[in-house]
């Protein structure tokens, strides 16, 4: 046999269909009878609606239908998980609307055009209310609550018992409070179904195209919103034009085209605008975190102490839940924390529903964990990389429980840091921004570093797959995740290919069809090699032995004496290659017996794995505009034992883009009245390639004992770990004027009004007592946990 | 989105562009669309005839003309930045508009677009009124000059008639130096402030985005004229000005970056 081809950048199998167009995006399906869905949304953040007319809509040409809430009757459904079991978004509004954007009429027609334009015929009367947009407005107990069903605008919370008392024998405490900026999930491709109701003898009640990370799931919501069997709906994701969190569970949207097409026993289809994918999808982040850390003056943690608000937005989008999950659950982060006390609730507001993103809550502590620990060192005069190696976790055995109960599968920290500082050239940058200040230089070099963990995996741990060899002599894979972008048809296939030495051009990848794939558990949460590629391990094993003991009969030798043979094309006995019988062969013999040579497994991982790293980022700061420009990043993430490096790297690169991006550029803007003021990409700052610098994206490999691949996942630690780094390093390239902290995304307008105050000796720490709300919540434990607190995409 | 209905005829001549238009009361002309065609999407523009003046090649030349340099309406940004006789005579301009947008916007939208358009936030038009341009306009009764100085008016308005169509700007080839600095936070966006600057005789200094048509530094103009220094002059960059306040920058950034940017392009220039 040749060498493994594990380790090796193999080039992905999936994209010269993509580079040729030949794409199957759901927005290019087509059938003859085809209806186009719109939806008429509400302008205004919180209104009662006082009248729906669409009778000249109705009328005009090319309307097949006009649906407000009680001509579909949708029970009302969460899109996920609930954060609030009591609070369910109806996917039309009744009687009041809730977030610039909360879709009221559904108008189905010949052509988009034509729905369009009848969308533009409809006239609804709102009466105006209050609406609460900014989340610690939603902790005054005496604004209205978000529905008639809570009786605050508190939609989950906890406090710990310890509170204060972890801050007690700290010599030092530095305290900040720090936003963690809401921000769109833009994926190429927006939302976008197309559902087809019963035809001829089809025994599905409807065949579902969606773009979605998790096709499986998505039969299992509509089950459960129509109360029908899940495996009586056919649910198949074609290609998806990127998701990043932005794709799981079943929006309100998706269950109104769903009852739209089978009311009226057509083909309805609706694909997103941008505009709408922008005001409509779920967006991410959103946290309020006011941190305090208690050190010893020689930099040593002594405790934390974190009161956190999570935006639910409107109908408590489960990424509001965030912040009482992975958020706290990560908070110890790689440092030895002695003490942690950490209070989390989550909010309602009148603002688009939150979801997940890239990262989902785990960015989140690890950019305030990384910002106070910077804090911490300017007001201790010590040098970042020195107080992070001083608290670093060392000597310690894992899996390695932290203080907030999170069990670490393995993790070597230093190593991460150390080969960061040998690949940056350190000291030189340092020595490179003293001459800057020394010489008055209008641009200032910014040095920021962080080192994080991160959790993958974490929900849904099980995984189905099936591999099938030919009777051509090549294999099927069948897997229950759903590869949108990931390289999974080349990753799996390379694990095929390992084991059974068929070339991975002979192999066919089979997923994201619930009528080929009999369950699964979708894409996210960076699941998808550890989980689906052990099943996928699993399952080639498993076709191995059986392949062996039908070559052991065919050529009269002992199973343990069968290997794959040195061509790859079959097995042989050892030692004699003479003696062989090729795959077509066996799975030909198999056929003639009336079984597939094939094996089914589920994997299931004992628990979550814990990615880490470290990354370093520079900046030049123009002193006189406040423009900040990216220099250099180096990153050096740790998932595992890697199996395609070129894939790796280009999910390294491009988490690293979106953590640069958010420390820069993207936030996603309300005016006081809820009004979206960054609808457009004009607005919604998204950099592209001409503002980012080139990446330096490497590994250390710690393998994970927990599969047998060694494999953790990398999808979401470049954004994890490359924002705070290059949010310190901004506020770095200004700490010698005094400037201790800047808001992200560090615009130019925010950094010349930092330095201003810094010049007139004013705090750049925001800092102000947290809501009393905190006090009051429930202790953690006692409180009803909310299911969103699990959340994992 | 999808732009409301509308009428569409393509013009082949610029006589013909000019009889179409008087076919519909709120017809509009469309070049390049990269203005016009966002704001019917958004329904915010709902023209009821588009007279398309895209292919007229008759209206897309950069010549010389005497002192000055004459450019067709219909130059698209991409020809005036890589026209050889603009990046002798008048490189400011050929510079601007590789600045404008990204390159599939420079390759559609066009020199008369832009400045029809008036935009404060563009960037040729502030060049153009740095430079001390002529329009030349035409319709129904005949052909006009129109001065830059008078020609951008306020938010989206020009001198320029309904039934008029721009057909041609011409600039002054005597410029000794020039600058022009755009500070914006993505290589593809607006400005958030822009000045142009050319010197010929006198210096002359135009600001992007620092109100709603594109402005001269009347201030700054005015001290360069009583011989104060750059620094001392580009402090008074925003006199007489009240910039807008937006998502980007507010009106106190604005002038403090319209300040910045007009000491940085006088020091470019060597003032």
């Amino acid at each position: 046999m040749p060498g493994s081809i594990l380790g090796t950048s193999v080039r992905r199998v999936e994209d010269p269909a993509l580079l040729r167009g030949d794409g199957t995006f759901i927005d290019n399906m087509h059938f003859e009878d085809l209806g186009h869905l719109v939806f008429v949304r509400s302008p205004l953040a919180h209104a009662k609606i006082l009248s729906i007319n669409t009778d000249l809509a109705a009328k005009a040409p090319g309307v097949l239908g006009v649906f407000c809430a009680d001509d579909l009757n949708i029970p009302d459904h969460h899109a996920f998980f609930a954060l609030n079991e009591a609070v369910k978004r109806p996917p039309l509004a009744r009687g009041t609307v809730r977030f610039v954007g909360d879709a009221v009429v559904a108008i189905v027609a010949s052509s988009k055009a034509a729905a369009l334009d009848a969308a533009e015929l409809v006239e609804i009367d709102y009466e105006e209310l209050p609406p609460v947009i900014s989340m610690e407005d939603a902790l005054d107990p005496r604004l209205e609550p978000h529905t008639p069903s809570t009786d605050s605008n508190i939609a989950a919370g906890y406090r710990d018992p310890q509170g204060d008392s972890v801050l007690e024998d700290a010599e030092v405490v530095v305290r900040a409070r720090i936003e963690n900026q809401r921000i769109a999930v833009v994926p190429m491709e927006g939302n976008a179904i197309l559902v087809v109701p019963p035809r001829g003898n089809d025994h599905y009640r409807a065949t579902v195209y969606v773009s979605t990370q998790m096709p499986h799931a998505v039969a299992g919501l509509l089950g459960g919103i129509f109360s029908v069997e899940p495996s009586s709906i056919h649910v198949i994701a074609p290609h998806v034009g990127g998701a990043f969190g932005g794709k799981a569970g079943v929006t309100a949207e998706h269950s109104v085209v769903y009852a739209a097409a089978l009311k009226l026993d057509r083909p309805v289809k609706w694909v997103e605008t941008r505009s709408e994918n922008l005001i409509a999808m779920p967006h991410g982040r959103g946290q309020i975190q006011y941190v305090e850390l208690g050190l010893r003056r020689d930099g040593t943690f002594t405790g934390l102490r974190c009161r956190m608000i999570g935006d639910a937005g409107a109908y408590g989008g489960f990424g509001g839940g965030l912040v009482l999950g992975s958020t706290r659950s990560m908070s110890q982060g790689v440092y030895r924390i002695p003490r942690i006390s950490y209070d989390g609730v989550a909010v309602f507001t009148n603002t688009t529903p939150m979801g997940a993103f890239r990262g989902a809550g785990r960015p989140e502590a690890a950019a305030f964990l990384e910002r106070i620990i910077d804090i911490a060192a300017d007001e201790l005069d010590i040098d970042p990389i020195e107080i992070r190696r001083k608290n670093l976790l060392k000597d310690v055995s894992f899996p390695f429980t932290t203080v907030v109960g999170t069990v670490y599968d393995i993790g070597d920290y230093a190593k991460a840091l150390d080969r960061l500082i040998e690949l940056s050239s350190y000291e030189d940058l340092r020595k490179e921004q003293q001459e800057r200040r020394q010489r008055n230089d209008r641009y200032q070099l910014g040095i920021g570093v962080s080192v994080y963990v991160e959790v993958t995996a974490g929900g849904g741990a099980t995984e189905y797959s099936s591999v099938e060899v030919t009777p051509e002599g090549g294999a099927i894979i069948k897997v229950g995740t759903s590869g949108h972008g990931q390289g999974h048809a080349t990753s799996f296939s390379m694990i095929v290919s390992e084991l059974l030495g068929i070339p991975i051009e002979k192999i066919q990848f089979v997923q994201s069809d619930t009528a080929a794939v009999p369950r699964g558990g979708g894409t996210g949460g960076s699941r998808s090699l550890q989980i689906g590629g052990s099943a996928v391990r699993g399952a080639t094993e498993a076709v191995l032995e059986k392949a062996k003991l039908l070559a052991s009969n065919l050529l009269e030798a002992a199973e343990e004496d069968i290997v794959v043979a040195e061509s790859g094309d079959g097995l042989s006995v050892a030692g004699v290659p003479s003696s062989t019988v090729t795959w077509a062969q066996l799975a030909s013999e198999e056929r003639k017996r009336g079984n597939l040579l094939e094996a089914t497994f589920d994997f299931s991982q004992a628990s979550a794995t814990f990615p880490f790293g470290a990354h370093l980022s520079s900046v030049l700061v123009d002193l006189e505009t406040g423009k900040v420009t990216p220099r250099s990043h180096i990153a050096v993430d740790d998932c595992g034992r890697v199996l395609n490096p070129m894939i790796v790297q280009g999910q390294q690169h491009g988490g690293i883009a979106q953590g640069v991006a958010q420390a820069l550029w993207e936030q996603y803007v309300y005016d006081e009245f809820g009004n979206p003021l960054t609808s457009t990409l004009a607005e919604y700052a998204m950099p592209s390639a001409a503002e980012l610098p080139s990446f330096n994206a490497t590994n250390v490999e710690t393998p994970t004992p927990l599969n047998a691949l060694g494999a953790k996942g990398i999808g979401e630690s470049g954004t994890i770990g490359s924002m705070p780094a290059v949010h310190n390093a901004v506020v770095d390239a200004l700490s010698y004027l005094g400037v201790r902290h800047i808001e992200m995304p560090c615009t130019p307008q925010r950094v010349w009004e930092a330095i201003g105050k810094a010049e007139r000796g004013e705090s750049t720490i925001p800092w102000s007592d947290p809501p009393k709300a905190f006090e009051i919540l429930p202790l953690r434990g006692q409180a009803t946990e909310s299911d969103a607190a699990s959340v994992d995409v | 989105m999808y732009p409301a209905k509308f009428e569409y005829v393509r013009a082949s001549s610029s006589a013909e562009a000019i009889r179409m238009i008087q076919d519909s009361e709120d017809a509009k002309f469309i070049a390049g669309g990269h203005s016009l065609l966002p704001l019917m999407k958004f329904r915010m523009a709902t023209p009821s005839l588009l007279v398309d003046i895209g292919r007229l090649s008759e209206l897309s030349y950069v010549r010389e003309d005497g002192n000055e340099i004459a450019i067709g309406a219909l130059t698209r940004h991409c020809d005036v930045e890589r026209s050889e006789l603009l990046r002798r005579s008048v490189p400011i301009l050929a510079h601007v508009a590789g600045q404008v947008g990204d390159p599939q916007v420079r390759h559609r939208g066009t020199i008369g677009g832009s400045t029809a358009h008036g935009d404060g936030a563009s960037d040729l038009p502030a060049a153009l009124l740095a430079l001390d341009a002529t329009f030349v306009a035409e319709g129904p009764s005949g052909r006009r000059e129109l001065p830059a100085r008078e020609f951008f008016r306020g938010f989206l308005e020009t001198a320029l008639g309904e039934d008029e169509l721009l057909t041609e700007i011409r600039v002054p080839k005597a410029i000794t130096t020039w600058s022009f600095q755009k500070f914006n936070r993505r290589a593809q966006d607006w400005a958030i402030v822009g000045v142009a600057a050319v010197r010929s005789d006198t210096t002359k200094v135009a600001l992007v985005n620092m109100g709603s048509s594109p402005l001269r530094a009347t201030g700054t103009e005015a001290a360069l004229g009583e011989g104060a220094s750059a620094p001392e002059a580009a402090l008074r960059a925003a006199e007489g000005i009240d910039p807008p306040s937006d998502l980007n920058a507010s009106a106190d950034f604005r002038r403090h970056l319209a300040s910045v940017l007009v000491r940085r392009a006088l020091e470019e220039m060597n003032i």
